[in-house]
C-alpha cells in the first residue's frame, strides 16, 4: 500500500490543516516511509489479544455531581483572539 | 565549590543557618542564565521579577519549611503556570498566558520551591533532539555543536549548565530519560499516574508523565517526593501511598536482581556505549548485586506501536488548537473551516504536522484496526514481556539511548532514523513502568545515561539501585566546561 498525494489531501482535511504543494509531497514520502515501517507489527499475530489503552486498572472514575467554583468569563475569556459581549467569537456559520 | 555543586541536603542545611540566603540563590541562579543561556538557549521566558519577590517571601519564611525550600527551579514549557506565559515552543501558543496552574506547579509551591522559568522544548514535545522549537534549538552544554536530546532539552540542559537546581520535564517515549542521558543528568519518568497530568499539554494522554530532572539521584527523590500523588483533576491520576524515597537511598544493593535484556544491546548501539553500561554491571556486582541476561523479545516492534499510538493520541489531543479559545489565529478567514485549517497550518512547525497527519491516517476509516488497534494490541504484549521479567527480577538494566548526543542538523529530514534515537526509552514507556536515566561515564567526551527500569509505582528500589551506583562511580560529579 502507497500514500498519494491525494491520500494526504484527505487526511489534511479530516485533520483540519491546509498543505503547501512541497508539504503534500513530503508528507506523502515521509508517512509512505514510517509506515512501510510499522507494518513490521503485522509479523505478530495478535489474535485474541486483548488491546492495551492505557496501563492502570482504573476504570470509569466517577464523582458526586456537585456545584463548583469555575472561571469568571473574563478569565475564560483572556486569551480569545476575538470576543464580544462575553463570548468567543467566530466567522458566521450559516451563510 | 559553587553553590550549585551542593546537594540539596546540604543546601537545606545552608539556608536552615542562614549561611546562604534564597534571594542569594536566585541571583545566583539569574547569573548563571545571563552567563551561559546566549550560548545553550535553555529558557523561553524568565520570571525575574516573580522569581525575586518569591525569594524575598521566603527569606521572611519563619514557620516550617517545605522540602524544597528556596531551591531555583526551571518548568518545562509544556506545564502551565498562571499568568506566566506558556507556549510549548510552539507558534500557535507564542503569547498564550494560562489562567490556571498545572498540579505539579502547585505542589512546587506548596514544597516552597522558586520558579525562574519556563525551559524550552520540542514544539508539544514531539522530538529527541530540540530542533523542533519553534524559537530556536537548545545546544548541549557538553559540546554546543551538539543537540541536548529531546523533547525536555531545555530541563536537561538548563540543570546541566547549572542554571536551576532542578528542573521538571515531561517524558512521552523517553522525553526525559534521553536528554538527561545526552546531557549528563538524571532524569526520572516516573510510573503512568504517580504525578498528575492535570495543566500539562496533552501529547499522547495514555504515555504522558512529569518527573524531575536533577544533578544527582537524592536530589531527583526529594522532587519526586514533592510532586507525586493523587489529584483528582487528573482521572488517570492513581490513588497510591507515596513512601518516603529519601528513606530508600540506603546505598545497599546486596542481592539486588538485574535483568539485562539482550535486544537493548543490539548493532545500533553504539560500542562505547555498551561499554559504559557493561562497566556499570561490574560496579553492580562489586556490590553484591546480581545479573542475569533476559529477552525482552517484543522490544523491536516497540517503535513501530509507540509512533502509532503517540501519533494517533496526539491527532486527537491537538485538534483543541482551532484558533478559537486560544492561540493564533488566521488573518481574515473566510469561514470557519478556513479558519480552522489556516489557523493551524500557519501556527503548526513540520514535525507536529507530519504526526497529526500519521495518527489522523491511523484513526481514519478503513485503517483503524490495521493500524490503532494492532499496535494496542502489540502494547499488551511489550507489557506482557516486562511483567514475566519482573516475576524474578526487581530492574532491568540497559543503556538509555543507542548513542551520545549527535550533532545539530545531523537527523532533521531523517523522522524515521531520529524516531530509533528512542529505541531504548519507548517500552518503558508503552508499558507505564518507572525509569530513571543516570549518568555512567562519557564517550568520546559526551556523556553516556544507565537507564534502570522498575516494577510499576516500584520508583523507590529504582532510585535506590541508582543511589547506590552514584555512591560507587564520580560519574555524576562531572560537568561540561562552558
Amino acid at each position: 500500500m502507497s500514500i498519494t498525494v491525494k491520500d494526504v489531501e484527505h487526511v489534511a482535511n479530516l485533520a483540519r490543516l491546509e498543505l503547501s504543494e512541497a508539504e503534500k509531497e513530503q508528507f506523502a514520502g515521509q508517512l509512505n516511509a514510517i509506515l512501510e515501517y510499522a507494518e513490521k507489527l503485522n509479523e505478530l499475530n495478535t489474535e485474541g489479544i486483548e488491546p492495551t489503552s492505557h496501563v492502570l486498572p482504573l476504570y470509569n472514575v466517577m464523582r458526586e455531581d456537585e456545584v463548583r467554583p469555575s472561571l469568571p468569563a473574563e478569565k475564560a475569556l483572556s486569551n480569545a483572539p476575538e470576543e464580544e459581549d462575553g463570548h468567543f467569537k467566530v466567522p458566521a456559520v450559516l451563510e | 565549590m559553587s553553590l550549585f555543586d551542593l546537594r540539596l541536603s546540604e543546601l537545606h542545611n545552608r539556608l536552615h543557618h542562614k549561611e546562604v540566603s534564597v534571594s542569594e540563590l536566585v541571583e545566583a541562579s539569574l547569573k548563571r542564565i545571563e552567563e551561559t543561556d546566549g550560548k545553550i538557549g535553555a529558557f523561553l521566558t524568565l520570571d525575574e521579577a516573580g522569581a525575586k519577590k518569591r525569594a524575598s517571601e521566603l527569606d521572611g519564611w519563619t514557620g516550617e519549611r517545605g522540602l524544597l525550600f528556596g531551591l531555583p527551579a526551571g518548568i518545562k514549557d509544556n506545564i502551565v503556570t498562571e499568568g506566566l506565559r506558556t507556549t510549548c515552543a510552539s507558534k500557535f501558543l507564542a503569547n498564550y498566558d494560562p489562567i490556571y496552574d498545572a498540579g505539579v506547579v502547585g505542589k512546587l509551591r506548596d514544597a516552597q520551591a522558586v520558579t525562574i522559568g519556563k525551559l524550552n522544548m520540542d514544539e508539544f514535545a514531539m522530538g529527541g533532539s530540540n530542533e523542533n522549537s519553534a524559537f530556536r534549538p537548545v545546544r548541549n552544554p557538553w559540546d554546543t555543536e551538539r543537540v541536548p536530546g529531546g523533547s525536555s532539552g531545555g530541563s536537561a540542559a538548563s540543570v546541566a549548565a547549572g542554571q536551576v537546581y532542578f528542573a521538571l520535564g515531561s517524558d512521552t517515549g523517553g522525553s526525559i530519560r534521553q536528554p538527561a542521558a545526552y546531557c549528563g543528568v538524571v532524569g526520572l519518568k516516573p510510573t503512568y499516574g504517580l504525578v498528575s497530568r492535570y495543566g500539562l499539554v496533552a501529547f499522547a494522554s495514555s504515555l504522558d508523565q512529569i518527573g524531575p530532572i536533577a544533578k544527582n539521584v537524592e536530589d531527583a527523590a526529594f522532587v519526586l517526593q514533592a510532586i507525586a500523588g493523587h489529584d483528582a483533576r487528573d482521572s488517570t491520576s492513581a490513588n497510591v501511598d507515596i513512601p518516603d524515597y529519601s528513606a530508600a537511598l540506603t546505598g545497599d544493593v546486596k542481592g539486588l536482581r538485574i535483568a539485562v535484556p539482550k535486544e537493548y544491546f543490539g548493532p545500533g548501539i553504539d560500542p562505547q556505549v555498551k561499554e559504559r553500561v557493561l562497566e556499570a554491571l561490574k560496579v553492580y556486582e562489586s556490590m553484591g548485586a546480581v545479573w542475569e541476561e533476559v529477552s525482552l523479545p517484543h522490544t523491536e516492534y516497540a517503535v513501530a506501536t509507540y509512533y502509532l499510538l503517540a501519533s494517533s493520541e496526539a491527532s486527537s489531543n491537538l485538534a483543541r488548537f482551532d484558533g478559537v479559545r486560544y492561540g493564533v489565529r488566521a488573518d481574515n478567514p473566510a469561514n470557519l473551516l478556513d479558519l480552522y485549517r489556516r489557523s493551524r497550518s500557519e501556527g503548526f512547525g513540520p514535525e507536529v504536522k507530519r504526526r497529526i497527519m500519521l495518527g489522523t491516517y491511523a484513526l481514519s476509516s478503513g485503517y483503524y484496526d490495521a493500524y490503532y488497534k494492532k499496535a494496542q494490541q502489540v502494547r499488551t504484549l511489550i507489557k506482557r514481556d516486562f511483567d514475566q521479567v519482573f516475576e524474578k527480577f526487581d530492574v532491568v538494566v540497559s543503556p538509555t539511548a543507542p548513542t551520545p548526543a549527535f550533532r545539530l542538523g545531523a537527523q532533521v529530514d531523517d523522522p524515521l532514523t531520529m524516531y530509533m534515537n528512542d529505541i531504548c526509552t519507548i517500552p518503558a514507556s508503552l508499558a507505564g513502568v518507572p525509569a530513571i536515566s543516570i549518568p555512567c561515564g562519557l564517550a568520546d567526551g559526551l556523556p553516556v545515561g544507565l537507564q534502570i527500569i522498575g516494577k510499576p509505582f516500584d520508583e523507590a528500589t529504582v532510585l535506590r539501585a541508582a543511589h547506590a551506583f552514584e555512591g560507587q562511580t564520580e560519574h555524576h560529579k562531572l560537568r561540561p566546561a562552558l
